[in-house]
């Protein structure tokens, strides 16, 4: 707590437990090389290959977070505003309304007098200011009830000292304290007493779960009004004086580099302010963004051709498939359901493109971004323009939408040389054909799998992935390497171990990744690799359970290791009335995951009677999530998942032309539109049993594995490719 | 620099920009109306949908020249006040939005879907273009019912 004459403000408190992964990692003996660490019998080492279910990403963030969760602060103004200073960046995945929810409960204070604040880049948070992972509510939950519990204690004896009477009487509702005899104090009037207050008469403990009013309420977002009237400022909206509108040429290929420029059309056209080249290409900053557009197509540019100039989507799939491992167990012929996949690059496409505001003087700096990791931010823009890190402010916005984007920052450095170039500032924007044609990607992929069986029940499961390398550079191997796991390799190899788990009773198994260095800007993509991981795996499913004729439900239920993941299956097959007569050409199909402390199942029917034009008319999804602090905004998240699963898996992926990507725009790159979208989404939460995990990337790939096996299904063929239609 | 004229939300503005000016840089740089977003620039997407003379349009298509006497409806002049319009009710009702970045695009395409059809079926909602990349269209779809039934 820190004593202010002004306000209360109160910060969290945490457990040090950090040691705990290190001993983890050091005791199950993890090394560092993935498919190729081999074990006694020269296959790999099964140990290795379970290291999820002893730590898991999970782990690993909230573990990085811990030793700063104490500089997390709640705040109570004396306007009797609650203020929560929240560490990570909202982009749609509703946290800030789950955090002023938790927030309220313990404080009793009404929703509606919470603010849910995004935090400015804070060096001093070191691994705690990085939003991914799906890890926001399973980190903060703890540590925001302790500081706000220990707000409401202050706040109650503070009251009771005015009042003269035992702090044991007075209760708590509605932002106040209130007497006995029903006389209230808001915790405005109350703030700056209980400021001074280092040990409260009351307990500063959370609540009782089985006393919680708002958290586990379904919750209407509460930026929901500033969004339908549109007064929510994203970045390209804020009023930053003087900031002039910018854009950027870019090479036809990706990573290609200006060869000659002649700027000189560019710079006589009306509006223009200066042309400034940047290691991306040739910015043009200018009075408005039509003059910027204008000037950028009068630029005459000829470029050297990007590293990648020599690959297409043929090459890049036969890289791929050569790099994957071997199988350990041979073929036996019809005891063997072997299988292979790709996987197209597929871009996050948030509806906002990529932009940055950036203020660079030569003394200090100022951004304003969605940034999901604003430290690294700071000191790469800092680098970048040669200014201390402490001089760089890295304001974090409100985001249009991310999917795993936003933890990098690549308009952020561009924006910034640009202002440092041209002494004025800039937002910087990437148009929509920018993003699509240089915007990361999700990785490509190859997946091989094979099961084995044996006197009717598998003794053995084995899948292999190659994918062009996932770029990690944005904070996570520093993570990793605070959490004592930098042995499991870079980011990729790592998040793969640390995410992949065996749900079912399959024997021996194994899953193992084998990147692959390619020259393309790639990222962490809603759900990771379990997107396509898990697809394969429960497509697989499917197929064992038709080699060993058996349903696809009833062999789940009769492999599945946990109790969750079977509740979760037996209520979607329950409300989705699995097994139902449906016409020839429409089927259904489920599909299972567990990850972030969570597990989810979805059964889909798909309507594939016209194979060019499928598409999922009916979902049924049910979630357990330990306890779900927003089960409304718990239902967004699945019911937005499953359109981004059945996007990837049916329709919407990118080419590779010559290194550079053949789509523009969503008018071929087809993400689902609501006539792809079912009408009807049903979303089951399942009762609480503890404390909450993570939500927002856990639907996608149950979602995507469910699509592909109706897709199955529907038309008796095993989809290998993804997206199915394709063209 | 010509000057153009035109009902924004109800008021009367002049504008002295090039002919050519996009109405979706005029909307959001010269008048600070910065509801209808940037999203494709090509009209694909369709988060600028606002009303031109009632009817749905996309200003980042759209040159100031051709809107010079005409009425432009934004977001921000869709509620009467302080009083939502009832498809701005029924998309908090129905909780639709999560990055919240298409919804204005969203809620002028389902006024101008209600005005013209004020009992939609699924097939004529299906009709909607608008890209939600948060993947909201289910709750989308309610919203639009729920409108069309207040």
């Amino acid at each position: 707590m820190e004593i202010t004459r002004r306000r209360l403000l109160v910060y969290a408190t945490a457990t040090p437990t950090l040691g705990v992964a290190v001993r983890l990692a050091a005791d199950i003996g993890i090394g560092p090389d993935g498919p190729d660490a081999l074990g006694p019998l020269g296959g790999p080492d099964p140990a290795d290959a379970q290291i999820a279910s002893i730590v898991d990403f999970t782990d690993a963030l909230t573990l990085a977070a811990l030793p700063t969760q104490h500089l997390l602060v709640v705040e109570i103004t004396t306007e009797g505003r609650v203020v929560a200073r929240l560490p990570r960046a909202e982009v749609g995945q509703g946290i800030t309304t789950a955090v002023a929810q938790i927030v309220a409960e313990e404080l009793d204070a009404r929703l509606t007098d919470v603010d849910v604040v995004l935090e400015d880049a804070r060096p001093e948070l070191l691994f705690n200011q990085l939003t991914g992972g799906s890890n926001t509510i399973h980190a903060l939950y703890g540590p925001l009830r302790n500081a706000a519990a220990g707000a409401r204690a202050r706040l109650v004896t503070a009251a009771a000292r005015r009042w003269n009477l035992p702090a044991s009487r007075l209760r708590t509702q509605d932002t106040a304290v209130v007497a006995p005899d029903g006389r209230t104090l808001g915790y405005g009037a109350l703030t700056e007493e209980a400021a001074r207050i280092t040990i409260p008469a009351v307990s500063a403990s959370p609540k009782n779960p089985a006393n919680f009013g708002l958290i586990g309420q379904p919750t209407t977002r509460i930026d929901a009004r500033d969004i339908v009237t549109g007064r929510a400022r994203y970045t390209q909206d804020l009023a930053v004086p003087g900031a002039l509108p910018c854009v950027v040429a870019r090479p036809p290929t990706i990573g290609g580099t200006v060869r000659t420029l002649d700027d000189r059309a560019a710079r006589a056209m009306p509006g223009v302010v200066a042309v400034t080249q940047i290691p991306t290409g040739v910015a043009v900053v200018a009075e408005t963004f039509d003059h910027a557009l204008a000037a950028r197509d009068a630029l005459v540019v000829s470029w050297n051709a990007g590293p990648a100039a020599t690959l297409s989507d043929a090459d890049i799939r036969t890289r791929l498939r050569n790099a994957v491992p071997p199988f350990v167990v041979p073929p036996l012929g019809s005891l063997t359901v072997d299988r292979s996949f790709d996987f197209a690059f597929v871009p996050h496409a948030p509806m906002e493109v990529l932009n940055c505001v950036a203020d660079v003087r030569s003394d200090r700096a100022e951004l304003w971004l969605s940034a999901k990791s604003p430290i690294v931010t700071a000191q790469t823009v800092a680098v970048k323009v040669g200014l201390p890190v402490d001089k760089v402010t890295v304001h974090v916005v409100r985001g249009g939408g991310s999917f795993g984007r936003r933890l990098f920052f690549d308009p952020a450095i561009e924006a910034a040389l640009v202002s440092k170039a041209v002494g004025r500032p800039v937002r910087l924007m990437w148009t929509r054909a920018d993003d699509t044609h240089h915007g990361r990607l999700r990785p490509a992929s190859h997946h091989r799998a094979r099961a084995t069986h044996l006197l009717g029940t598998v003794v053995g499961y084995e899948h292999r992935m190659g994918s062009v390398t996932l770029d990690g550079s944005h904070g996570l191997g520093e993570i990793l390497t605070a959490v004592g796991l930098e042995a499991l390799g870079a980011a990729g190899q790592a998040m793969f171990r640390l995410s992949q788990l065996d749900l079912y009773h399959f024997g021996t198994q194994t899953r193992l990744l084998k990147e692959v260095d390619l020259p393309f800007p790639t990222g962490s993509w809603r759900s990771v690799f379990s997107g396509q991981v898990r697809t394969v795996d429960e497509v697989m499913v499917d197929e064992i359970a038709r080699a060993l004729r058996r349903d696809p439900v009833e062999l789940r239920r009769a492999k599945l290791r946990s109790s969750r993941t079977k509740a979760v299956l037996d209520k979607v097959a329950t409300a989705g009335n699995w097994g139902k007569a449906l016409p020839s050409g429409v089927a259904q199909g489920v599909g299972i995951h567990e990850e972030y402390k969570s597990v989810v199942a979805y059964l889909v029917e798909l309507d594939a009677r016209d194979r060019s034009r499928p598409r999922v008319t009916r979902a049924v999804a049910a979630v357990d999530v330990g306890r779900a602090v927003n089960p409304r905004g718990l239902e967004a998240q699945l019911q937005g998942a499953l359109t981004d699963a059945l996007s990837y898996i049916l329709q919407a992926g990118v080419h590779i032309d010559g290194g550079a990507v053949r789509e523009s725009s969503f008018s071929d790159f087809r993400y689902a539109r609501m006539r792809d979208t079912p009408v009807e989404v049903e979303v089951h939460v399942m009762p609480p049993t503890g404390e909450p995990g993570g939500a927002g990337e856990l639907g996608v790939p149950a979602a995507a594995a469910a699509v592909a096996n109706a897709w199955a299904r529907a038309t008796g063929s095993v989809p290998t490719r993804f997206p199915i239609v394709d063209g | 620099m010509p000057s153009y004229t035109f009902d924004l939300n109800g008021e009367t503005v002049t504008v002295d920009v090039a002919a050519d000016a996009t109405l979706l840089w005029v909307l959001r740089d010269d008048l600070g109306v910065t509801g209808p977003k940037y999203g494709c620039g090509v009209g694909v997407c369709k988060a600028c949908t606002s009303h031109l003379d009632g009817a749905a349009f996309q200003p980042c298509t759209v040159k100031v020249a051709e809107c010079a006497g005409r009425s432009v409806t934004t977001i921000e002049g869709l509620a009467d006040g302080d009083t939502l319009h009832p498809v701005q009710q029924a998309w908090i009702d129905e909780d639709v939005a999560q990055c919240g970045f298409c919804q204005p695009g969203q809620i002028m395409a389902a006024v101008d879907l209600l005005r013209r059809n004020p009992n939609p079926t699924d097939a004529d909602i299906d009709a909607l273009e608008n890209v939600c990349r948060c993947g909201t269209y289910v709750r989308i779809r309610r919203a639009i019912k729920r409108a069309a039934g207040a």
